[in-house]
């Protein structure tokens, strides 16, 4: 298995976003705020904020007590008929689904909508073994179809126009699609429809796990994912460690939270709880708890409220930053706010040091964030990572940045210099200068200039502020004569 | 007789003196007395902010030895740099230090100046005549940061003949963002170019951008766009046809 092992540009990726990415991005993100704010208003802005607030707690607790809960899931979900598989990477996820597939002479997988499958790189492992894995998320099968990767964790082809959807569906299922979302999502249901049938094994992620029955909570808004955790013979749930909350009552919060947040409906269509082996659903049922770096960003105080993330992609929706570059710029898995955390506390900075910096720390995720994730602060926390290493990796800035901040504290922090470096400006840039505006800056300057002209150095203030002192003194001096 | 000492910012002394020199102005004539702690130059923000946190707590040392011994209230031109000195210094040293200790003492005396105006002077009619229309930007760190929203626009709506218009995304960031605007030039541009379009589109014959940051992106991405839409900070517009 081939892991992704590349530095992650945001530049470059940034600037190859393909404009009719970013169109429907922009369409879509557009809706979706706006149904939200519909929703979250009829709810009452200070109720919602007091949920906020419950949810935010309800997750910390759960992640300060991961270790009594994940044992509590353990303990449940075994005495429901099921099995608990601990995955501590990727690798041992993969070869734990794997495993079981291939035990069962596994030919035929439906998939449930889930980042985690996603994060191991699940569906080429299981097309390396000759397994055929289904997406059954109207959006995933969409992206799948296309050969893509899901461009938004919670509307994984909401970069993709019904335009461009219809000439795929043309295209690849060898039929003639109409750009009507309603006849689309038909075709889609006619073409998976047999795979249900067929499958020999359902495998999903999980939106909770509930500790105190071991509940795997998922919800769904097509119902698909409660035809593949029900119709196969053999249910495979991957969910990552930090997904544990303590009980019903939790989930009754955060439910509230995650489908307002997701998509501006009060509930989202399924809500499908499963216990461990039931009557009527599959014969087994394996749970694969993953930690994949979970337990390494846990022991970071700063960084580990990233983890009360439940994956609802608000923040990615309001990002002024993400609606300009669209999801793939992000070169991961997880995308926007959540993806420039989550990415280099998984990859590490010296990989994805980038993304921390793919934000101007406007604020406006952390607002909406339906768990408060104080997301700027931790984006300062990883730059600072990056810049100058922690207890958790050594630096991986560039040597000349680093002189050039060095030289820059030098100047901005003695007045003499600071002073000198106004002055020197003024006499410098007088070639360059057009007025009040200086057009175009020498690199690497003309990064700011290539958008918009820099403004001419003025200074004179501080002379101004002691003339006009001085002559109130006098003025003041000579009423008192 | 209220005396406050003078945050000019980096930015607002090298790139917008005028400005200042009209917020002095505008100050004495409320019957302010305004003081220049001479050993001012940079908070550390930007430092800090691009992850140079040690060199940025080196200039917030340098940065509270100026006003420390000063007394009144700080006022500054800039919602973020007032935010960062309010909300960064306090957690930039260790607990129960006495640098610490001087962080919050001084975070507990800087504020913006329309904060000032508004919920300290109790002022927001001051003379000022502007016949123009006229949309609002309501810059990140001022609004969400510092939590100021209803200031500016108390302020505004006292201006004589001021029609104030609503634009779309007035509240979404113009794409400056410190280091951001030169770390990825092509988002930030994209960003700024949103910006400049949605406050054409308004209608609007000047914008108001109470952010030197923002006010330098957003002036120039108006220029460069040719437009005939003014970029003011709220300080130029309450100066106009007053008696300064």
């Amino acid at each position: 298995m081939t892991e992704k092992t590349a530095r992650i540009d945001f530049r470059e990726n940034s600037r190859n976003a393909s404009p009719a990415v970013v169109a429907a991005t922009q369409n879509s993100t557009r809706t979706a705020l706006r149904k939200r704010a519909a929703v979250v208003a009829e709810f009452g802005e200070e109720r919602w904020q007091e949920l906020r607030k419950a949810g935010h707690e309800i997750r910390m607790h759960a992640l300060t007590h991961l270790d009594r809960y994940l044992a509590m899931v353990e303990e449940k979900v075994t005495a429901a008929g099921g099995y608990v598989h601990w995955a501590k990477d990727a690798e041992e996820a993969r070869e734990i689904v794997l495993g079981l597939a291939t035990e069962r002479s596994v030919r035929s997988i439906v998939k449930v909508k889930s980042m985690v499958s996603e994060e191991i790189d699940l569906n080429p492992a299981l097309e390396a073994r000759g397994i055929r894995a289904y997406e059954t998320d109207l959006g995933e099968f969409i992206v799948q179809l296309a050969g893509q990767r899901p461009s938004h964790i919670t509307s994984p082809a909401l970069h993709m126009t019904k335009e461009e959807v219809a000439a795929l569906f043309c295209e690849k299922l060898g039929i003639d699609a109409c750009p009507i979302p309603e006849e689309l999502t038909e075709h889609a249901r006619l073409r998976l429809r047999p795979e249900f049938l067929n499958a020999d094994m359902g495998i999903s992620g999980g939106n909770f796990l509930i500790a105190e029955t071991g509940t795997l909570l998922i919800v769904t808004n097509e119902g698909n994912g409660r035809l593949s955790t029900s119709l196969p013979p053999v249910h495979v749930a991957v969910v990552g460690i930090e997904k544990v909350i303590p009980d019903w009552e939790s989930a009754a919060v955060l439910l509230k939270l995650l489908a307002r947040s997701v998509s501006g409906s009060k509930i989202t269509a399924y809500s499908t709880f499963i216990t461990g082996v039931r009557e009527g659903g599959p014969k087994e049922f394996h749970l694969v708890l993953l930690d994949n770096g979970r337990s390494r960003i846990l022991a970071d105080k700063v960084a580990r409220e990233a983890l009360l993330c439940i994956r609802c992609g608000a923040c990615m929706n309001t990002c002024p930053v993400y609606n300009q570059v669209g999801g793939y710029a992000y070169g991961a898995v997880y995308q926007g706010p959540i993806g420039s955390m989550l990415t280099p506390l998984l990859l590490g900075t010296g990989l994805a040091g980038g993304l921390p910096f793919a934000s101007t720390l406007c604020g406006a995720c952390a607002e909406l964030c339906p768990v408060m994730i104080p997301i700027p602060e931790i984006l300062l926390h990883l730059r600072k990572r990056f810049v100058e290493g922690d207890t958790f990796e050594s630096p991986s800035v560039p040597g000349i940045l680093k002189a050039m901040a060095k030289l820059g504290r030098i100047v901005l922090g003695s007045p003499t210099l600071y002073h000198l470096g106004g002055r020197l400006g003024k006499i410098f840039q007088a070639p360059l200068r057009r007025g009040d505006w200086l057009p175009s800056l020498p690199p690497p300057l003309n990064r700011w200039t290539m958008a918009r002209p820099f403004p001419a150095f003025q200074g004179g203030f501080r002379g101004w502020f002691k003339n006009r002192k001085a002559a109130v003194k006098q003025a003041e001096g000579k009423l008192h004569e | 007789m209220e005396m406050v000492q003078l945050f000019i910012t980096c930015m607002g002394e090298n790139l917008l003196p005028d400005v200042l020199k009209k917020m002095v102005l505008l100050l004495e004539r409320l019957g302010v007395r305004c003081e220049l702690p001479e050993a001012q130059t940079c908070c550390g923000q930007p430092f800090y902010n691009s992850g140079f946190q040690a060199e940025g707590r080196q200039m917030a040392l340098r940065w509270m030895k100026a006003f420390a011994d000063t007394g009144g209230y700080i006022v500054a031109p800039s919602g973020s740099c007032v935010e960062f000195v309010k909300h960064r210094y306090p957690a930039m040293f260790p607990e129960g230090s006495a640098e610490q200790e001087r962080a919050v003492r001084l975070a507990g005396r800087v504020l913006e100046f329309s904060q000032f105006l508004v919920n300290v002077l109790k002022v927001t009619d001051i003379g000022a005549s502007f016949p123009h229309r006229v949309a609002c930007h309501y810059p990140c760190h001022l609004t969400r940061g510092l939590g100021v929203r209803s200031e500016p626009l108390a302020l505004l709506r006292a201006v004589r003949g001021l029609e104030l218009i609503p634009f779309d995304e007035s509240e979404t960031c113009c794409g400056f963002g410190g280091i951001f605007s030169v770390v990825y030039p092509e988002v930030s541009k994209a960003m700024m170019e949103t910006k400049v379009k949605n406050i054409l589109a308004s209608g609007a014959e000047a914008v108001v951008v109470s952010e030197p940051g923002c006010l330098v992106n957003i002036r120039g991405g108006l220029v460069k766009a040719h437009s005939r839409v003014r970029a003011m900070h709220l300080i130029e517009i309450l100066a106009e046809g007053g008696s300064t």
